[in-house]
């Protein structure tokens, strides 16, 4: 021991330095628990609330999980959980939510990608600086503005343009909404954009290729698990977003899927109706039942898009083919 | 035109990036027919040069340029020159393999598309990646992603894809950098074969390479073309001194 020269015994271990390195690694590592673990007391608590709807004889004297799929006895599809016979059929808000999602999204990529394929492929540098910060602070609008305004101006504009009867409806909220998407979709999408290697697009142009032809043929799928993973996040937000959808919806839980009609979504009926529910009653559970399917969705939503991605991603890079060629020899 | 054999003529060409000169009053022909091989030190200006000549500089943002290049007789710089269809005549290959995403039958099919061609693509891919010395090893997978196959293969895929739009001239930037010698050696069978019908300007960093398949070779040093002749005199007899502690691998 004693035999090592002051260059060696130097190389050792510091007790300060194991220690410090210790308190480093446990502060990040219980942050991260933390985070998990609020992500599962939340789904936890809400399962709690939820389940009742499965298990509960009292709740099931008023409403169980047939009674909210299949059409009521007095026929057809009805949400009135506050009238002297509750009525819980989730159709009318699965549809409502439904439609106004895909207005949502059938608005917002279109214009979130062509913002991401013009900033990243033809904006001068200059226009890309501005463009990309001010789509950006498009996120930090709070919604309850969002849904103003699309509940005040737009409405209006909409019902004029188009001669709608109604103006509360899912072309008006779905616009609305899509502003609350847009700069998710559009800023996922332009990080994937950019990130695609110069040397594609060097390779493109010295096959001869236009702006046009290298952006859409060579880097647009060359970023397509960042572009669907864009667009998953952006569905994820449209299926959950509430303020917007709440203020600017009509509130008519219709069976419908004409977007033209009001309608009520998921996330809007639980903000709505949480509030005035008696604690621990059937409709109570049926709102915290909808809440678990929100969050079950969406995750499921994000976790699909996950597993899409990284397919995709093995399947460009040949990864999927070289390993089932490997297999057969 | 001062030499009826020439295709491409530089005359004074220089170019920077922003501030820094890259190429300084460089003036060369590339004749018809050839394999002009082009070597140098790392930052001499290799790279500028041949990517001045199908105008891939022009996508960077603070490049300039003076002097002119002329393909054919006409000035690259004229503004009523296509640069998609100049690249589709004057093709590149670069140092790093750049399989685009998708199989590799889209890959060669891509340049074609750009063009709006309707020619007869499977007999136009065979051929082409007969040229490359490729088709036996990849007949069978037309239909397989590009990236699965491996660096060497991937460079000769890059190869026949510029092949595929028949180009007059075929620039080529240290395409074997990356390569093993076997890979290596079947590009400089491909280029043997090739010259027969296409000009071909070769940048090499491998010196040897430019002795064993180039018909002229360039010296470019600084930014600078220091000289030019058939590739058996530069590396005898130059005329430079720095040539040949160049090219005897005294520095490098």
């Amino acid at each position: 021991m004693s035999s090592l020269p002051p260059a060696a015994e130097d190389l050792f271990l510091r007790p300060r330095s194991v220690l410090l390195e210790r308190i480093v690694e446990w502060t990040i590592r219980s942050s991260a628990f933390v985070v998990i673990a609020a992500l599962v007391l939340i789904f936890v608590f809400v399962g709690k609330e939820a389940l009742p709807i499965l298990t509960s004889s009292a709740v099931h004297e008023e409403v169980d999980l047939v009674r909210m799929v299949a059409p009521l006895e007095s026929g057809g599809f009805s949400w009135q959980p506050v009238s002297t016979v509750p009525k819980y059929s989730l159709l009318p808000l699965f549809l409502g939510t439904l439609k106004v999602t895909l207005v949502a999204l059938l608005f917002a990529i279109p214009v979130a990608l062509g913002a991401a394929i013009f900033t990243s492929e033809f904006a001068p540098q200059g226009i890309r600086e501005v463009l990309k910060p001010v789509v950006e602070l498009l996120a930090g609008i709070p919604s309850v503005v969002v849904g103003f305004f699309a509940l005040m101006v737009l409405a209006t504009w909409l019902q004029d343009a188009f001669g709608l009867l109604l103006r509360l409806n899912a072309i008006t909220a779905g616009l609305g909404l899509a502003v609350a998407v847009i700069p998710i979709v559009y800023t996922v999408a332009e990080d994937a954009l950019t990130a695609v290697p110069q040397v594609f697009r060097d390779g493109s142009f010295a096959l001869g290729a236009n702006r046009w032809q290298t952006a859409w043929r060579v880097v647009l799928p060359a970023a397509m698990p960042g572009v669907f993973a864009a667009c998953v996040l952006g569905a994820g937000r449209a299926f959950g977003e509430t303020m917007i959808v709440l203020m600017s919806s009509g509130n008519a839980p219709t069976v419908s899927l004409d977007p033209t009609e009001s309608f009520r979504s998921f996330s809007a009926t639980i903000a709505a109706e949480l509030g005035e529910a008696v604690h621990g009653g059937p409709h109570y559970h049926v709102l915290f039942f909808l809440g678990a399917f929100l969050f079950v969705v969406t995750f499921g939503l994000n976790l699909a898009g996950h597993w899409y991605v990284g397919r995709l991603r093995d399947k460009m890079q040949g990864k999927s083919r070289l390993a089932s060629r490997g297999g057969g020899r | 035109m001062s030499d009826a054999d020439s295709v491409i003529e530089v005359r004074g060409f220089s170019a920077w990036y922003g501030t820094h000169a890259a190429l300084e009053d460089v003036s060369l022909d590339v004749l018809a027919g050839e394999i002009l091989g082009i070597i140098g030190p790392a930052g001499g200006g290799k790279s500028t040069f041949l990517r001045s000549l199908n105008r891939l500089n022009d996508l960077q943002a603070n490049f300039r340029s003076s002097g002119t290049i002329r393909y054919l007789g006409l000035d690259l710089a004229d503004p009523r020159v296509d640069v998609a269809r100049l690249r589709r005549r004057i093709g590149m290959v670069f140092a790093v393999p750049v399989p685009l995403p998708g199989t590799i039958r889209d890959n060669l099919a891509l340049g074609p598309s750009f063009n709006g061609t309707r020619a007869d693509l499977p007999a136009l891919m065979e051929k082409t990646l007969r040229a490359a010395y490729l088709w036996d090893e990849v007949k069978d997978r037309l239909g397989m992603s590009a990236f699965s196959l491996s660096g060497g293969q991937q460079q000769r895929l890059c190869l026949a894809r510029t092949l595929m739009m028949e180009p007059d001239v075929l620039l080529l930037d240290e395409p074997c950098s990356g390569l093993d010698p076997i890979s290596t050696a079947k590009i400089e069978d491909a280029l043997e074969e090739l010259k027969k019908e296409v000009t071909v300007v070769l940048v090499t960093n491998n010196v040897m390479q430019a002795s064993r398949v180039a018909d002229r070779t360039a010296f470019f040093l600084q930014g600078r073309l220091v000289e030019c002749g058939p590739t058996a005199q530069l590396f005898l007899t130059p005329k430079e001194t720095v040539t040949n502690e160049y090219v005897s691998g005294r520095f490098g």
